[in-house]
Protein backbone atom coordinates (compact mmCIF):
# COMPACT_ATOMS: atom_id res chain seq x y z
CA UNK A 1 0.00 0.00 0.00
CA UNK A 2 2.61 2.70 1.12
CA UNK A 3 4.79 1.04 -1.47
CA UNK A 4 1.97 1.73 -4.32
CA UNK A 5 1.44 5.18 -2.91
CA UNK A 6 4.75 5.90 -2.77
CA UNK A 7 5.68 5.12 -6.61
CA UNK A 8 2.98 6.51 -8.56
CA UNK A 9 3.71 10.20 -7.94
CA UNK A 10 7.29 9.58 -8.91
CA UNK A 11 6.40 8.38 -12.39
CA UNK A 12 3.61 10.54 -12.83
CA UNK A 13 5.55 13.93 -12.20
CA UNK A 14 8.49 11.96 -15.00
CA UNK A 15 6.10 11.29 -17.91
CA UNK A 16 2.78 12.93 -16.43
CA UNK A 17 1.10 13.42 -20.58
CA UNK A 18 2.05 9.44 -20.93
CA UNK A 19 1.12 7.84 -17.66
CA UNK A 20 -2.08 9.78 -17.79
CA UNK A 21 -2.99 8.57 -21.23
CA UNK A 22 -1.93 5.06 -20.20
CA UNK A 23 -4.37 5.17 -17.21
CA UNK A 24 -7.25 6.25 -19.34
CA UNK A 25 -6.15 3.53 -22.10
CA UNK A 26 -6.31 1.08 -19.39
CA UNK A 27 -9.72 2.21 -18.09
CA UNK A 28 -10.92 1.21 -21.66
CA UNK A 29 -8.99 -2.02 -22.20
CA UNK A 30 -9.30 -3.96 -19.22
CA UNK A 31 -12.92 -3.90 -19.27
CA UNK A 32 -12.89 -4.95 -23.47
CA UNK A 33 -11.10 -7.66 -22.81
CA UNK A 34 -12.71 -8.91 -19.90
CA UNK A 35 -15.70 -8.36 -22.60
CA UNK A 36 -14.18 -10.70 -25.00
CA UNK A 37 -13.28 -13.61 -22.51
CA UNK A 38 -16.90 -13.39 -21.70
CA UNK A 39 -18.11 -13.76 -25.55
CA UNK A 40 -15.93 -16.35 -25.93
CA UNK A 41 -16.96 -18.54 -22.96
CA UNK A 42 -20.71 -17.86 -24.28
CA UNK A 43 -19.49 -18.44 -28.10
CA UNK A 44 -18.02 -22.04 -27.07
CA UNK A 45 -20.51 -22.89 -24.54
CA UNK A 46 -23.60 -22.38 -26.88
CA UNK A 47 -22.00 -24.14 -29.76
CA UNK A 48 -21.66 -27.37 -27.59
CA UNK A 49 -24.65 -29.50 -29.50
CA UNK A 50 -27.58 -30.50 -26.84
CA UNK A 51 -26.67 -27.85 -24.24
CA UNK A 52 -28.68 -24.94 -24.87
CA UNK A 53 -30.88 -23.22 -27.64
CA UNK A 54 -29.09 -20.18 -26.97
CA UNK A 55 -28.03 -18.45 -30.17
CA UNK A 56 -24.01 -17.99 -30.06
CA UNK A 57 -23.19 -13.80 -29.97
CA UNK A 58 -22.01 -14.62 -33.40
CA UNK A 59 -25.57 -15.67 -34.48
CA UNK A 60 -27.03 -12.95 -32.43
CA UNK A 61 -25.44 -10.49 -34.54
CA UNK A 62 -26.18 -11.84 -37.69
CA UNK A 63 -29.70 -12.38 -36.92
CA UNK A 64 -30.60 -9.12 -36.04
CA UNK A 65 -28.32 -6.91 -38.16
CA UNK A 66 -30.74 -6.60 -40.75
CA UNK A 67 -32.92 -4.29 -39.73
CA UNK A 68 -32.36 -4.04 -36.49
CA UNK A 69 -28.65 -3.10 -35.79
CA UNK A 70 -28.36 -1.64 -39.19
CA UNK A 71 -31.41 0.38 -39.08
CA UNK A 72 -32.01 2.02 -35.42
CA UNK A 73 -34.35 4.60 -37.26
CA UNK A 74 -36.66 2.11 -39.28
CA UNK A 75 -40.46 3.49 -38.96
CA UNK A 76 -43.17 1.03 -40.56
CA UNK A 77 -45.99 2.35 -38.11
CA UNK A 78 -47.73 0.26 -35.61
CA UNK A 79 -45.24 -1.11 -33.27
CA UNK A 80 -42.75 -1.95 -36.06
CA UNK A 81 -40.16 0.52 -35.11
CA UNK A 82 -36.57 0.74 -35.14
CA UNK A 83 -34.69 0.39 -31.48
CA UNK A 84 -34.13 4.15 -31.06
CA UNK A 85 -37.35 4.47 -31.26
CA UNK A 86 -38.78 1.34 -28.68
CA UNK A 87 -36.09 3.23 -26.67
CA UNK A 88 -37.27 6.47 -26.99
CA UNK A 89 -40.97 5.56 -26.38
CA UNK A 90 -39.83 3.54 -22.81
CA UNK A 91 -37.56 6.60 -22.14
CA UNK A 92 -40.39 9.29 -22.55
CA UNK A 93 -42.81 7.04 -20.03
CA UNK A 94 -39.69 7.39 -17.73
CA UNK A 95 -39.47 10.63 -18.04
CA UNK A 96 -42.86 11.94 -17.16
CA UNK A 97 -43.26 9.32 -14.34
CA UNK A 98 -39.90 10.07 -12.74
CA UNK A 99 -40.23 13.62 -12.83
CA UNK A 100 -44.06 13.30 -11.58
CA UNK A 101 -42.37 11.08 -8.51
CA UNK A 102 -39.55 13.51 -8.36
CA UNK A 103 -42.36 16.47 -7.65
CA UNK A 104 -44.30 14.56 -5.54
CA UNK A 105 -41.56 12.69 -3.73
CA UNK A 106 -39.35 15.67 -2.96
CA UNK A 107 -42.10 18.11 -1.76
CA UNK A 108 -44.17 15.25 0.12
CA UNK A 109 -40.73 14.15 1.57
CA UNK A 110 -39.91 17.77 2.62
CA UNK A 111 -43.34 17.76 4.61
CA UNK A 112 -42.63 14.60 6.20
CA UNK A 113 -38.85 15.23 7.94
CA UNK A 114 -40.22 18.46 9.12
CA UNK A 115 -43.19 16.87 10.53
CA UNK A 116 -43.02 14.40 13.39
CA UNK A 117 -46.33 13.85 13.84
CA UNK A 118 -46.99 12.99 10.27
CA UNK A 119 -43.39 11.52 9.53
CA UNK A 120 -45.04 8.99 12.63
CA UNK A 121 -48.16 8.52 10.81
CA UNK A 122 -46.94 8.05 7.61
CA UNK A 123 -44.06 6.10 7.65
CA UNK A 124 -45.18 2.15 8.25
CA UNK A 125 -47.88 3.25 5.25
CA UNK A 126 -44.62 4.09 3.19
CA UNK A 127 -42.48 1.32 4.37
CA UNK A 128 -45.20 -1.17 3.48
CA UNK A 129 -45.98 0.41 0.10
CA UNK A 130 -42.58 0.77 -0.99
CA UNK A 131 -41.95 -3.01 -1.11
CA UNK A 132 -44.22 -3.68 -3.24
CA UNK A 133 -42.47 -4.55 -6.92
CA UNK A 134 -43.66 -2.62 -9.89
CA UNK A 135 -45.45 -5.58 -11.25
CA UNK A 136 -47.62 -6.03 -8.73
CA UNK A 137 -48.75 -2.14 -9.47
CA UNK A 138 -49.53 -2.91 -12.88
CA UNK A 139 -52.87 -4.88 -12.83
CA UNK A 140 -54.28 -2.10 -9.99
CA UNK A 141 -53.02 0.40 -12.21
CA UNK A 142 -54.93 -0.91 -15.30
CA UNK A 143 -57.93 -1.72 -13.49
CA UNK A 144 -57.95 1.93 -12.10
CA UNK A 145 -56.57 4.00 -15.39
CA UNK A 146 -58.02 1.68 -17.88
CA UNK A 147 -55.48 2.44 -20.87
CA UNK A 148 -51.77 1.10 -21.30
CA UNK A 149 -50.51 4.24 -21.36
CA UNK A 150 -51.62 6.32 -18.15
CA UNK A 151 -50.60 2.74 -16.28
CA UNK A 152 -47.36 2.64 -17.48
CA UNK A 153 -46.56 6.22 -16.66
CA UNK A 154 -48.30 5.29 -12.76
CA UNK A 155 -45.82 2.25 -12.57
CA UNK A 156 -43.11 3.64 -12.81
CA UNK A 157 -44.14 6.99 -10.74
CA UNK A 158 -45.33 4.78 -7.88
CA UNK A 159 -41.69 2.86 -8.01
CA UNK A 160 -39.89 5.00 -8.67
CA UNK A 161 -41.32 7.72 -5.44
CA UNK A 162 -40.63 6.04 -2.88
CA UNK A 163 -36.70 6.09 -2.61
CA UNK A 164 -36.95 10.08 -3.74
CA UNK A 165 -39.20 10.66 -0.77
CA UNK A 166 -37.85 8.68 2.22
CA UNK A 167 -33.90 9.89 0.87
CA UNK A 168 -35.85 13.64 1.25
CA UNK A 169 -37.53 12.89 4.59
CA UNK A 170 -34.31 11.73 6.43
CA UNK A 171 -32.22 14.38 4.58
CA UNK A 172 -34.73 17.39 6.36
CA UNK A 173 -34.20 15.57 9.22
CA UNK A 174 -30.65 15.27 9.71
CA UNK A 175 -29.78 18.64 9.23
CA UNK A 176 -27.45 19.75 11.23
CA UNK A 177 -28.51 20.93 14.54
CA UNK A 178 -26.26 23.68 14.27
CA UNK A 179 -27.89 25.40 11.40
CA UNK A 180 -31.00 25.20 12.88
CA UNK A 181 -29.77 27.01 15.34
CA UNK A 182 -28.03 29.84 13.32
CA UNK A 183 -31.53 29.65 11.63
CA UNK A 184 -33.34 30.45 14.99
CA UNK A 185 -31.16 32.65 16.18
CA UNK A 186 -30.79 34.71 13.52
CA UNK A 187 -34.68 34.81 13.18
CA UNK A 188 -34.52 33.73 9.68
CA UNK A 189 -37.73 34.53 7.76
CA UNK A 190 -39.20 30.90 7.00
CA UNK A 191 -38.70 31.09 3.13
CA UNK A 192 -34.86 32.52 3.41
CA UNK A 193 -34.66 29.13 5.80
CA UNK A 194 -36.12 26.77 3.13
CA UNK A 195 -33.96 28.44 0.34
CA UNK A 196 -30.91 29.04 2.32
CA UNK A 197 -30.52 26.43 4.78
CA UNK A 198 -33.39 23.14 4.29
CA UNK A 199 -33.06 22.59 0.75
CA UNK A 200 -29.26 22.50 0.48
CA UNK A 201 -28.89 21.16 3.41
CA UNK A 202 -31.01 18.37 2.39
CA UNK A 203 -29.69 18.15 -1.45
CA UNK A 204 -27.09 15.33 -1.13
CA UNK A 205 -29.97 13.10 0.62
CA UNK A 206 -32.25 14.45 -2.33
CA UNK A 207 -29.91 13.16 -5.14
CA UNK A 208 -28.90 9.61 -3.58
CA UNK A 209 -32.90 9.12 -3.71
CA UNK A 210 -33.29 10.60 -7.11
CA UNK A 211 -30.26 8.29 -8.35
CA UNK A 212 -31.80 5.33 -7.03
CA UNK A 213 -35.07 5.96 -8.17
CA UNK A 214 -33.58 6.81 -12.07
CA UNK A 215 -32.67 2.86 -11.83
CA UNK A 216 -35.66 1.48 -10.38
CA UNK A 217 -37.86 3.84 -12.97
CA UNK A 218 -36.03 1.93 -16.35
CA UNK A 219 -36.66 -1.53 -14.34
CA UNK A 220 -40.27 -1.07 -13.69
CA UNK A 221 -40.70 0.58 -17.56
CA UNK A 222 -39.60 -2.66 -18.61
CA UNK A 223 -41.50 -4.75 -16.11
CA UNK A 224 -44.81 -2.92 -16.87
CA UNK A 225 -44.65 -2.78 -20.63
CA UNK A 226 -43.71 -6.69 -20.95
CA UNK A 227 -47.55 -7.16 -19.70
CA UNK A 228 -49.07 -4.58 -21.92
CA UNK A 229 -49.53 -5.50 -25.25
CA UNK A 230 -49.54 -3.76 -28.53
CA UNK A 231 -47.66 -0.37 -27.48
CA UNK A 232 -44.32 1.02 -28.87
CA UNK A 233 -41.45 0.25 -26.08
CA UNK A 234 -38.17 -1.97 -25.70
CA UNK A 235 -40.66 -3.76 -23.23
CA UNK A 236 -43.26 -4.82 -25.09
CA UNK A 237 -40.64 -5.72 -28.10
CA UNK A 238 -38.94 -8.11 -26.15
CA UNK A 239 -42.20 -9.91 -25.15
CA UNK A 240 -43.47 -9.60 -29.12
CA UNK A 241 -40.22 -11.26 -29.66
CA UNK A 242 -40.75 -13.98 -27.40
CA UNK A 243 -44.26 -15.01 -28.74
CA UNK A 244 -42.38 -15.42 -32.01
CA UNK A 245 -39.29 -16.92 -30.98
CA UNK A 246 -36.92 -14.58 -31.73
CA UNK A 247 -34.24 -15.06 -28.73
CA UNK A 248 -31.57 -13.30 -31.04
CA UNK A 249 -34.10 -9.75 -30.69
CA UNK A 250 -34.56 -10.15 -27.10
CA UNK A 251 -30.27 -10.50 -26.20
CA UNK A 252 -30.18 -7.41 -28.89
CA UNK A 253 -32.63 -5.38 -26.61
CA UNK A 254 -31.12 -6.81 -23.46
CA UNK A 255 -28.24 -5.09 -24.45
CA UNK A 256 -29.92 -1.57 -25.62
CA UNK A 257 -31.58 -1.42 -21.34
CA UNK A 258 -28.52 -2.42 -20.13
CA UNK A 259 -26.71 0.42 -22.04
CA UNK A 260 -29.69 2.93 -21.22
CA UNK A 261 -29.34 2.13 -17.71
CA UNK A 262 -25.87 2.64 -17.40
CA UNK A 263 -26.53 6.20 -19.29
CA UNK A 264 -29.07 6.87 -16.59
CA UNK A 265 -27.51 6.40 -13.95
CA UNK A 266 -23.88 8.34 -15.42
CA UNK A 267 -26.41 11.55 -16.43
CA UNK A 268 -27.91 11.77 -12.68
CA UNK A 269 -24.13 11.44 -11.62
CA UNK A 270 -22.85 13.87 -13.63
CA UNK A 271 -25.80 15.98 -12.55
CA UNK A 272 -25.17 15.68 -9.03
CA UNK A 273 -21.44 16.90 -9.38
CA UNK A 274 -22.32 19.55 -11.03
CA UNK A 275 -25.24 21.04 -8.54
CA UNK A 276 -23.51 20.00 -5.09
CA UNK A 277 -20.74 21.55 -4.13
CA UNK A 278 -17.63 20.02 -3.07
CA UNK A 279 -17.87 19.92 0.22
CA UNK A 280 -21.03 18.19 0.20
CA UNK A 281 -20.88 15.04 -2.26
CA UNK B 1 -14.53 51.57 32.71
CA UNK B 2 -13.25 47.51 33.22
CA UNK B 3 -12.10 48.55 36.60
CA UNK B 4 -15.21 49.67 37.99
CA UNK B 5 -17.24 47.34 36.18
CA UNK B 6 -15.57 44.74 37.16
CA UNK B 7 -17.57 44.30 40.51
CA UNK B 8 -17.45 40.93 42.23
CA UNK B 9 -20.98 39.82 42.22
CA UNK B 10 -21.91 36.42 43.56
CA UNK B 11 -25.78 37.18 44.61
CA UNK B 12 -27.71 38.68 42.14
CA UNK B 13 -30.36 39.03 44.37
CA UNK B 14 -28.71 41.31 47.10
CA UNK B 15 -26.67 42.89 44.44
CA UNK B 16 -26.24 46.81 45.34
CA UNK B 17 -23.94 47.78 42.79
CA UNK B 18 -24.44 51.29 41.41
CA UNK B 19 -24.90 50.34 37.95
CA UNK B 20 -27.97 48.75 36.63
CA UNK B 21 -27.87 45.71 36.14
CA UNK B 22 -27.93 44.39 32.26
CA UNK B 23 -28.00 40.56 32.20
CA UNK B 24 -29.08 38.69 35.03
CA UNK B 25 -29.16 35.34 35.74
CA UNK B 26 -31.57 34.86 38.77
CA UNK B 27 -31.46 31.80 40.51
CA UNK B 28 -31.27 29.15 37.89
CA UNK B 29 -31.87 25.78 37.83
CA UNK B 30 -31.69 23.34 35.25
CA UNK B 31 -32.59 19.31 35.58
CA UNK B 32 -32.88 17.50 32.89
CA UNK B 33 -35.31 14.40 32.91
CA UNK B 34 -33.90 10.71 32.84
CA UNK B 35 -34.44 7.10 33.02
CA UNK B 36 -33.17 6.94 36.59
CA UNK B 37 -34.93 10.05 37.70
CA UNK B 38 -34.10 13.69 36.90
CA UNK B 39 -30.55 14.95 36.81
CA UNK B 40 -29.69 18.81 38.14
CA UNK B 41 -27.33 20.08 35.99
CA UNK B 42 -27.35 23.59 37.78
CA UNK B 43 -28.39 24.12 40.60
CA UNK B 44 -29.49 28.23 42.50
CA UNK B 45 -26.80 30.07 40.03
CA UNK B 46 -26.78 33.86 40.50
CA UNK B 47 -24.65 36.21 38.18
CA UNK B 48 -25.07 40.09 37.33
CA UNK B 49 -23.14 41.02 34.11
CA UNK B 50 -23.10 44.95 33.27
CA UNK B 51 -23.59 46.25 30.17
CA UNK B 52 -19.77 46.07 28.01
CA UNK B 53 -18.30 43.88 30.39
CA UNK B 54 -16.13 40.51 29.07
CA UNK B 55 -16.87 37.40 31.07
CA UNK B 56 -15.35 34.30 30.60
CA UNK B 57 -16.47 31.30 32.02
CA UNK B 58 -14.19 28.11 33.14
CA UNK B 59 -14.58 24.83 34.73
CA UNK B 60 -14.38 21.01 33.99
CA UNK B 61 -16.29 19.48 30.79
CA UNK B 62 -19.85 18.54 32.08
CA UNK B 63 -20.28 21.44 34.59
CA UNK B 64 -23.09 22.91 32.76
CA UNK B 65 -21.28 25.56 31.07
CA UNK B 66 -22.99 25.41 27.83
CA UNK B 67 -25.91 24.82 29.55
CA UNK B 68 -25.36 28.08 31.19
CA UNK B 69 -24.72 30.31 28.25
CA UNK B 70 -27.79 28.56 26.05
CA UNK B 71 -30.05 29.59 28.84
CA UNK B 72 -28.76 33.29 27.94
CA UNK B 73 -29.01 32.27 24.12
CA UNK B 74 -32.37 30.93 24.57
CA UNK B 75 -31.93 27.92 23.39
CA UNK B 76 -32.72 26.36 27.14
CA UNK B 77 -34.81 27.29 29.01
CA UNK B 78 -34.62 27.39 33.13
CA UNK B 79 -36.27 24.89 35.32
CA UNK B 80 -36.52 27.45 38.05
CA UNK B 81 -35.54 31.16 38.51
CA UNK B 82 -34.94 33.08 35.00
CA UNK B 83 -32.33 34.81 33.01
CA UNK B 84 -33.06 38.80 32.40
CA UNK B 85 -31.79 41.20 29.52
CA UNK B 86 -32.24 44.72 30.29
CA UNK B 87 -35.47 43.65 32.66
CA UNK B 88 -36.96 41.65 30.10
CA UNK B 89 -37.02 37.52 30.75
CA UNK B 90 -35.34 35.78 28.36
CA UNK B 91 -37.75 33.58 26.35
CA UNK B 92 -36.20 32.29 22.72
CA UNK B 93 -33.15 32.77 20.60
CA UNK B 94 -32.80 36.11 18.77
CA UNK B 95 -30.19 38.71 17.02
CA UNK B 96 -29.48 40.91 20.14
CA UNK B 97 -27.93 37.61 21.88
CA UNK B 98 -25.82 36.42 18.91
CA UNK B 99 -23.75 33.11 19.25
CA UNK B 100 -20.53 32.15 17.90
CA UNK B 101 -20.86 28.44 17.82
CA UNK B 102 -18.39 26.04 18.92
CA UNK B 103 -18.02 24.48 15.39
CA UNK B 104 -18.33 27.59 13.66
CA UNK B 105 -21.97 27.06 12.28
CA UNK B 106 -21.40 28.11 8.54
CA UNK B 107 -23.37 26.71 5.74
CA UNK B 108 -21.12 25.51 3.40
CA UNK B 109 -22.77 26.17 0.14
CA UNK B 110 -23.09 29.81 0.73
CA UNK B 111 -20.17 31.81 0.08
CA UNK B 112 -18.18 33.89 2.95
CA UNK B 113 -19.85 36.98 1.92
CA UNK B 114 -23.17 35.30 1.19
CA UNK B 115 -22.74 33.22 5.15
CA UNK B 116 -22.41 36.99 6.78
CA UNK B 117 -24.92 38.52 4.45
CA UNK B 118 -27.78 36.11 5.66
CA UNK B 119 -27.38 37.26 9.05
CA UNK B 120 -27.69 41.20 8.35
CA UNK B 121 -30.56 40.58 5.34
CA UNK B 122 -32.63 38.98 8.40
CA UNK B 123 -31.91 41.45 11.48
CA UNK B 124 -32.33 44.75 8.85
CA UNK B 125 -34.56 43.81 6.10
CA UNK B 126 -35.66 47.56 5.84
CA UNK B 127 -32.24 48.33 4.80
CA UNK B 128 -31.18 48.81 1.12
CA UNK B 129 -29.41 46.50 -0.43
CA UNK B 130 -26.09 48.33 -0.89
CA UNK B 131 -25.96 49.49 2.39
CA UNK B 132 -26.51 45.64 3.93
CA UNK B 133 -23.49 45.04 1.22
CA UNK B 134 -21.66 47.59 3.28
CA UNK B 135 -21.87 46.14 6.37
CA UNK B 136 -21.25 42.87 5.41
CA UNK B 137 -18.09 44.59 3.67
CA UNK B 138 -17.00 46.64 6.17
CA UNK B 139 -17.48 43.33 8.86
CA UNK B 140 -15.43 41.07 6.72
CA UNK B 141 -12.45 43.41 6.14
CA UNK B 142 -12.44 43.89 9.88
CA UNK B 143 -11.58 40.25 10.97
CA UNK B 144 -8.87 40.23 7.85
CA UNK B 145 -10.78 38.29 5.18
CA UNK B 146 -11.76 41.06 2.66
CA UNK B 147 -9.83 39.38 0.09
CA UNK B 148 -11.81 36.04 0.57
CA UNK B 149 -15.47 36.94 0.34
CA UNK B 150 -15.98 34.49 -2.72
CA UNK B 151 -14.80 31.57 -0.96
CA UNK B 152 -16.95 29.05 0.25
CA UNK B 153 -16.41 27.81 3.78
CA UNK B 154 -14.83 24.05 3.03
CA UNK B 155 -12.50 25.94 1.21
CA UNK B 156 -10.54 28.35 3.92
CA UNK B 157 -8.94 27.16 7.01
CA UNK B 158 -10.31 26.81 10.36
CA UNK B 159 -9.07 30.20 11.78
CA UNK B 160 -10.63 31.80 8.93
CA UNK B 161 -14.04 29.91 9.54
CA UNK B 162 -13.66 31.54 13.07
CA UNK B 163 -13.19 34.59 11.64
CA UNK B 164 -16.28 34.50 9.46
CA UNK B 165 -18.39 33.24 12.35
CA UNK B 166 -17.15 36.24 14.37
CA UNK B 167 -18.06 39.17 11.19
CA UNK B 168 -21.13 36.84 11.00
CA UNK B 169 -22.19 37.48 14.73
CA UNK B 170 -20.99 41.49 14.92
CA UNK B 171 -22.22 42.45 11.80
CA UNK B 172 -25.81 42.53 13.15
CA UNK B 173 -24.45 44.69 15.78
CA UNK B 174 -25.87 41.67 18.95
CA UNK B 175 -26.10 43.67 22.80
CA UNK B 176 -24.75 40.31 23.78
CA UNK B 177 -22.19 38.69 21.86
CA UNK B 178 -21.52 34.32 22.92
CA UNK B 179 -18.70 32.68 22.19
CA UNK B 180 -18.84 28.88 23.16
CA UNK B 181 -15.17 27.44 23.15
CA UNK B 182 -14.14 29.54 20.26
CA UNK B 183 -10.52 29.16 20.06
CA UNK B 184 -10.72 25.49 21.37
CA UNK B 185 -9.58 23.85 18.12
CA UNK B 186 -7.04 26.08 16.29
CA UNK B 187 -3.18 25.83 16.64
CA UNK B 188 -1.67 28.22 19.26
CA UNK B 189 -0.42 31.08 17.37
CA UNK B 190 -3.60 31.74 15.34
CA UNK B 191 -5.39 31.79 18.31
CA UNK B 192 -3.47 34.46 19.60
CA UNK B 193 -3.64 36.33 16.81
CA UNK B 194 -7.93 35.77 17.26
CA UNK B 195 -7.87 36.84 20.77
CA UNK B 196 -5.86 39.43 19.71
CA UNK B 197 -8.44 40.62 17.01
CA UNK B 198 -12.00 39.85 19.09
CA UNK B 199 -10.28 42.22 21.77
CA UNK B 200 -9.71 44.74 19.40
CA UNK B 201 -12.86 44.25 18.16
CA UNK B 202 -14.78 44.51 21.25
CA UNK B 203 -13.07 47.44 22.26
CA UNK B 204 -14.79 49.22 19.17
CA UNK B 205 -18.08 47.60 19.95
CA UNK B 206 -18.59 47.56 23.18
CA UNK B 207 -20.77 44.68 23.50
CA UNK B 208 -21.06 42.26 26.49
CA UNK B 209 -19.39 39.36 25.85
CA UNK B 210 -19.74 35.82 27.69
CA UNK B 211 -17.56 32.90 26.55
CA UNK B 212 -16.53 29.98 27.44
CA UNK B 213 -13.17 28.85 27.65
CA UNK B 214 -10.73 25.73 28.66
CA UNK B 215 -7.70 28.04 28.63
CA UNK B 216 -6.71 30.48 31.55
CA UNK B 217 -4.42 32.35 29.91
CA UNK B 218 -7.39 32.91 27.39
CA UNK B 219 -9.61 34.01 30.04
CA UNK B 220 -6.60 36.24 32.26
CA UNK B 221 -6.18 37.90 28.66
CA UNK B 222 -9.56 38.76 27.82
CA UNK B 223 -12.12 38.59 30.45
CA UNK B 224 -12.92 41.39 32.92
CA UNK B 225 -14.17 38.66 34.86
CA UNK B 226 -13.75 35.43 35.25
CA UNK B 227 -16.58 32.88 36.13
CA UNK B 228 -15.49 29.55 37.84
CA UNK B 229 -17.84 27.24 37.98
CA UNK B 230 -18.09 24.15 40.47
CA UNK B 231 -18.34 20.60 39.46
CA UNK B 232 -21.34 18.87 38.03
CA UNK B 233 -23.99 17.36 38.83
CA UNK B 234 -25.80 20.37 40.35
CA UNK B 235 -23.00 22.91 39.75
CA UNK B 236 -22.88 26.45 40.69
CA UNK B 237 -20.71 29.37 39.96
CA UNK B 238 -17.94 29.03 42.55
CA UNK B 239 -16.00 32.06 42.27
CA UNK B 240 -16.05 34.75 40.08
CA UNK B 241 -12.20 36.37 40.25
CA UNK B 242 -11.77 39.80 38.66
CA UNK B 243 -9.12 40.39 36.24
CA UNK B 244 -7.95 43.98 36.98
CA UNK B 245 -5.33 44.46 34.08
CA UNK B 246 -5.64 47.85 32.39
CA UNK B 247 -6.93 48.00 28.64
CA UNK B 248 -5.69 48.08 26.42
CA UNK B 249 -4.18 45.00 27.84
CA UNK B 250 -0.49 43.94 26.06
CA UNK B 251 -0.24 40.14 26.30
CA UNK B 252 3.81 41.02 26.95
CA UNK B 253 3.18 43.16 29.14
CA UNK B 254 0.12 41.39 31.94
CA UNK B 255 2.33 38.37 31.73
CA UNK B 256 5.11 40.26 33.35
CA UNK B 257 2.97 41.40 36.20
CA UNK B 258 3.08 39.99 39.41
CA UNK B 259 -0.44 39.80 39.84
CA UNK B 260 -0.91 37.85 36.76
CA UNK B 261 0.76 34.55 38.37
CA UNK B 262 -1.63 35.54 41.78
CA UNK B 263 -4.39 35.34 39.35
CA UNK B 264 -3.77 31.99 37.30
CA UNK B 265 -1.85 30.22 40.38
CA UNK B 266 -5.50 30.87 42.10
CA UNK B 267 -7.48 30.03 39.13
CA UNK B 268 -5.78 26.63 38.51
CA UNK B 269 -5.67 26.14 42.65
CA UNK B 270 -9.60 26.16 41.85
CA UNK B 271 -9.75 24.30 39.15
CA UNK B 272 -7.30 21.67 39.90
CA UNK B 273 -7.32 21.07 43.74
CA UNK B 274 -10.62 22.76 45.23
CA UNK B 275 -12.56 21.26 42.41
CA UNK B 276 -10.81 18.62 40.90
CA UNK B 277 -12.21 16.31 38.04
CA UNK B 278 -12.94 13.39 39.30
CA UNK B 279 -12.24 11.14 36.70
CA UNK B 280 -14.15 7.70 38.19
CA UNK B 281 -17.52 9.54 37.43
Amino acid sequence: MTLAQKRTPTTSTRKPVNSKLMQRLDDIVSPLIALIILLAIWQVLASIPGLTTLPTPVRVVQETWMPLIAYPFYNNGGTDKGLFWQVMSSLQRVAIGYSLAAIVGISLGIVVGMNQRVAKSLDPIFQILRTVPPLAWVPIALAALQQNQPSAIFVIFITALWPILINTAVGVRQIPADYNNVAQVLQLPKSEYFFKILFPAALPYIFTGLRISIGLAWLAIIAAEIVMSGIVGIGFFIWNAYQNNQVSEIILALVYIGLVGWLLDKMMERLQMLILPSGQR
Amino acid sequence: MAMTTAIQNLQAADSSANQTPFLVVDRVSKVYPTKDGSYTVLKDVNLTVHQGEFICVIGHSGCGKSTLLNMVSGFSHPTEGEVRLQGKPIIKPGPDRMVVFQGYALLPWLSVFENVYLGVNSVYPEKSKAEKTRIVKEHLAMVGLADSMEKKPPQISGGMKQRVAIARALAIRPEVLILDEPFGALDAITKEELQEELLKIWNDHRCTVLMITHDIDEALFLADRLVMMTNGPAADIGEVLDIPFRRPRDRARIMEAPEYYKLRNYALDFLYNRFAHDDTE
